[in-house]
């Protein structure tokens, strides 16, 4: 056996000795799209004995993205008016109207990015205004706002973002503020955490607190992160620990951190199925409005509007899993998805679709 | 899939939908009695033992590290042949030119599938040429068609298949799709990336004198080995049960889709080959090949189990499971 | 929501930018959000930039952490992770 299987088995074995001591079901919320997906396909879900659950999180940026958006930006490629670059994710969303953005590839107005660095040299390039989805959380926020600040200082002024930036420990104190919610500790994610730091998840430790682990993305350190949270749960415990400091820091990156503080501020924008949460959105600051897409292009409010019989905003809160959803499997799929659960690859429903989230 | 609507950029790239497109659309309108499977290679007449192919080359862009629309037109019809169990022996090729495509490709591209026929003992015996107008064609399109003679006796599909055969992939996998996409996006991820690009049939044919212990082959193309794995089983009753520490995956290609979110079980090759062989004929076949230069990391990925019917199931390397299914959707780099 | 690549810095371009590399795998990346990027550090990379410098002695900090955890639980019976 390898070395990695070999201290996999070790912490398998540890986290079901505790779950039993535990002696009930223990509800886990994996906060991260990537965990959801990463969880299900190094198969630590197939590992974990039956009485923990693990539930997933709103931490998709692709799914808590409202429909309207996608369809306020298909307006602004048709009417001609900028062209429209983005990360691949958001690339196959339908919006409220069921049409993609990249059904609109062939008007030459969508233009698809790796990294948020490309934008200066397309912005320069572009006899149209560039306008970047800038969609995300914490961890690619300081990314595209660098970007930003990159082409202003070089003289490019026609890049625009039209900002659906969300934070996560805001978001985790919404969900807490729903008595039902059920969830016993918080596996926090990992590269959020790099930029924003340990310490951003105090507010987890007062009452009413749950425990929270920040947990990297290797199996043996998802293994350890489950095993840290049941630990808690067995003491009593709703300590944030870091199970991550290879990366992470209890300050966080300071220089990321003062990025966002000088360029953005707090918005309390809709939560696509959740509605607002007080907030848990940045926009960008008034000294840079003229680079903001929905000052100079006149966007409307992004509407909120869930295709008939899908249960993505459920999901994402924790309180339904795919498979009691009517859709999934028949008329959802990730070849013909309803809405962006299964569109996102990092979707709880693409994930269980994909890898057999269900036991 | 639904059953009307329009083509979709996703009912061509190899996964699910394509096969839906094949089984549920194709295939429904072509079959007759007297063929009622209809395969990757075809014979001429029942009971012929000379087989056809075909196959469309629409790769973008058409130049790339480690070859080209030609050479590629030429290897993958051959390998296609190879891996029905026939010796290539002649090859039509038919071009779709847009409107604007400059002469000196042309002549590079046409020159590289000459050289390739030579290279593969091929004769190119026929072929045509249209011009579409520009904004029509995606530059250059080239759609071969081979026919080859029959070498190895017994039919090569996994009906022959038996519980505990052993999967065997024949080389490290990834490296086509990755190299092209890279190309085609102009991605700043250098040189470290070429194209696998091979002609396959003497490591092919170094495997059949294993006779009725070969039972199935096939080169894991577009939507790669996970593709390839899920076509065996599908609507059979048997699975498949690998592991993901035994593909063979060159740390460049790992690094470069880890970078652009992409999983090398799903990503086009096009010099590897997946073949099908008797458990206890295991040893010999891994040593056959990794007598071969284009075999040397050759694996023994798995077996065919009694277990989990239509599935493909991986061990994953903290000992998880988990499905591996057919690719979906678009291969879309993600950052998220 | 954040895929990451471990890379290693090979050499810093301008204040902005910096070559990463891993194997024969060379990138260019924005390293401005590190405070002090040096050759040889190794990084994280999210969507073309660096956003935090792995420390080398958390990592082994951990490895020992594992080795505790194998020590402590012994040798256990019970196999786990059968599929479901």
């Amino acid at each position: 056996m390898s070395d990695e299987s070999q201290l996999a088995r070790s912490l398998v074995s540890e986290i079901e000795s505790v779950t039993a001591r535990i002696g009930r079901t223990v509800r886990l919320m994996e906060v991260c799209g990537t965990h959801t997906v990463e969880l299900r396909k190094q198969g630590i879900q197939s590992l974990l004995p039956r009485r923990v659950t693990l539930v997933s999180g709103p931490g998709c940026p692709v799914c808590v993205t409202p429909s309207g958006y996608i369809d306020n930006a298909m307006q602004l490629v048709s009417e001609g008016r900028a062209q429209v670059a983005t990360f691949g994710d958001l690339m196959k969303v339908p919006g409220a109207s069921g049409r993609t953005l990249s059904s609109l590839a062939g008007t030459g107005r969508v233009r698809l990015v790796y990294s948020p660095r490309e934008l200066v040299e397309i912005a320069r390039g572009s006899g149209l205004p560039v306008v970047f989805l800038a969609v995300g959380f914490e961890t690619t926020v300081p990314t595209i706002v660098s970007a930003l600040l990159e082409a202003r200082d070089r003289g490019v002024d026609n890049l625009f973002l039209y900002t659906a930036f969300k934070t996560v420990p805001p978001a985790l104190r919404f969900l807490l503020s729903n008595p039902e919610h059920g969830i016993d500790g918080f596996l926090l994610p990992g590269h959020v955490s790099v930029i924003i730091g340990a310490d951003a998840y105090a507010f987890l430790e007062r009452a009413g607190g749950r425990p929270g682990v920040i947990t990297g993305f290797e199996g043996l350190d998802m293994l350890l992160g489950i095993l840290g949270l049941l630990r808690q749960i067995e003491r009593g415990e709703s300590s944030v620990q870091n199970a991550y400091p290879r990366a992470v820091r209890a300050e966080g990156n300071p220089r990321a951190l003062e990025l966002i503080a000088r360029t953005l501020e707090t918005r309390s924008d809709t939560w696509r199925g959740l509605g607002p949460i007080p907030g848990a959105a940045l926009g960008l600051q008034s000294w840079l409005a003229e680079s903001d897409a929905e000052k100079e292009f006149d966007i409307p409010p992004a509407e909120d509007r869930e295709p008939p019989g899908c249960l993505c905003s459920r999901v994402i809160a924790g309180m339904s899993t795919p498979p009691q959803c009517a859709l999934f499997g028949t008329r959802c799929t990730p070849d013909d998805p309803v809405g962006p659960c299964m569109v996102s690859s990092e979707g709880t429903c693409s994930a269980y679709f994909r890898y057999g989230g269900a036991r | 899939m639904t059953d009307t609507g329009n083509i979709r950029l996703e009912h061509g790239s190899g996964g699910a939908l394509s096969r839906d497109l094949v089984e549920k659309v194709i295939h429904p309108l072509f079959r007759s009695d007297s063929y009622s499977e209809l395969l990757d290679a075809g014979p001429l007449e029942k009971g012929s033992d000379l087989l056809m192919t075909t196959d469309g080359y629409v790769v973008d862009p058409p130049f790339f590290p480690g070859g080209d629309i030609g050479r590629l037109s030429i290897f993958g019809t051959c390998n296609d042949l190879s891996v029905s169990g026939a010796k290539p022996l002649c090859i039509s090729l038919a071009l779709v030119i847009e409107e604007g495509f400059p002469l000196d490709d042309l002549r590079r591209a046409l020159a590289s599938a000459a050289e390739a026929a030579r290279e593969a003992e091929v004769r190119i015996v026929t072929g045509d040429t249209k011009v579409v107008p520009r904004g029509k064609g995606g530059g250059l399109f080239i759609t071969t068609t081979g026919v080859g003679r029959r070498v190895f006796s017994l039919p090569l599909t996994p009906g022959r298949a038996q519980v505990g055969d052993a999967v065997i992939v024949s080389a490290p996998i990834g490296a086509h799709g990755l190299t092209v996409l890279a190309a085609r996006e102009s991605l700043p991820v250098a040189a470290a990336l070429r194209s696998d690009m091979a002609y396959l049939y003497s490591a092919v044919s170094a495997l059949f004198p294993l006779a009725e212990k070969l039972r199935f082959m096939r080169d894991a193309t577009r939507g790669g080995i996970a593709s390839v794995l899920n076509e065996v089983v599908q609507s059979s009753s048997w699975g498949i049960a690998v592991e993901d520490a035994a593909f063979p995956v060159s740390d460049d290609v790992r690094t470069v889709s880890s970078l652009l979110g992409l999983n090398p079980l799903e990503i086009a090759n096009e010099g590897v080959f997946v073949a099908l062989v008797a458990g206890d004929a295991t040893a010999r076949a891994l040593d056959i090949l990794h007598a071969h230069p284009l075999g040397r990391e050759a694996q023994l990925v798995g077996r065919l189990s009694a277990d989990s019917p239509g599935k493909v199931l991986t061990t994953t390397r903290v000992g998880g499971t988990r499905i591996v299914d057919f690719p979906r959707g678009l291969l879309l780099p993600r950052i998220c | 929501m954040c895929l990451a690549t471990p890379m290693k810095i090979e050499r810093i371009v301008d204040g902005r930018r910096a070559i990463v590399s891993e194997g024969n795998v060379q990138v260019e990346v924005d390293v401005s959000l590190l405070k002090d990027p040096r050759p040889g550090d190794h990084v994280i990379i999210h969507a073309g930039y660096a956003i935090e410098t792995l420390t080398l002695a958390e990592a082994e900090e951990r490895l020992a952490l594992f080795r505790k955890i194998a020590e402590l639980s012994g040798e256990t019976s019970g196999e786990t992770g059968a599929p479901q």
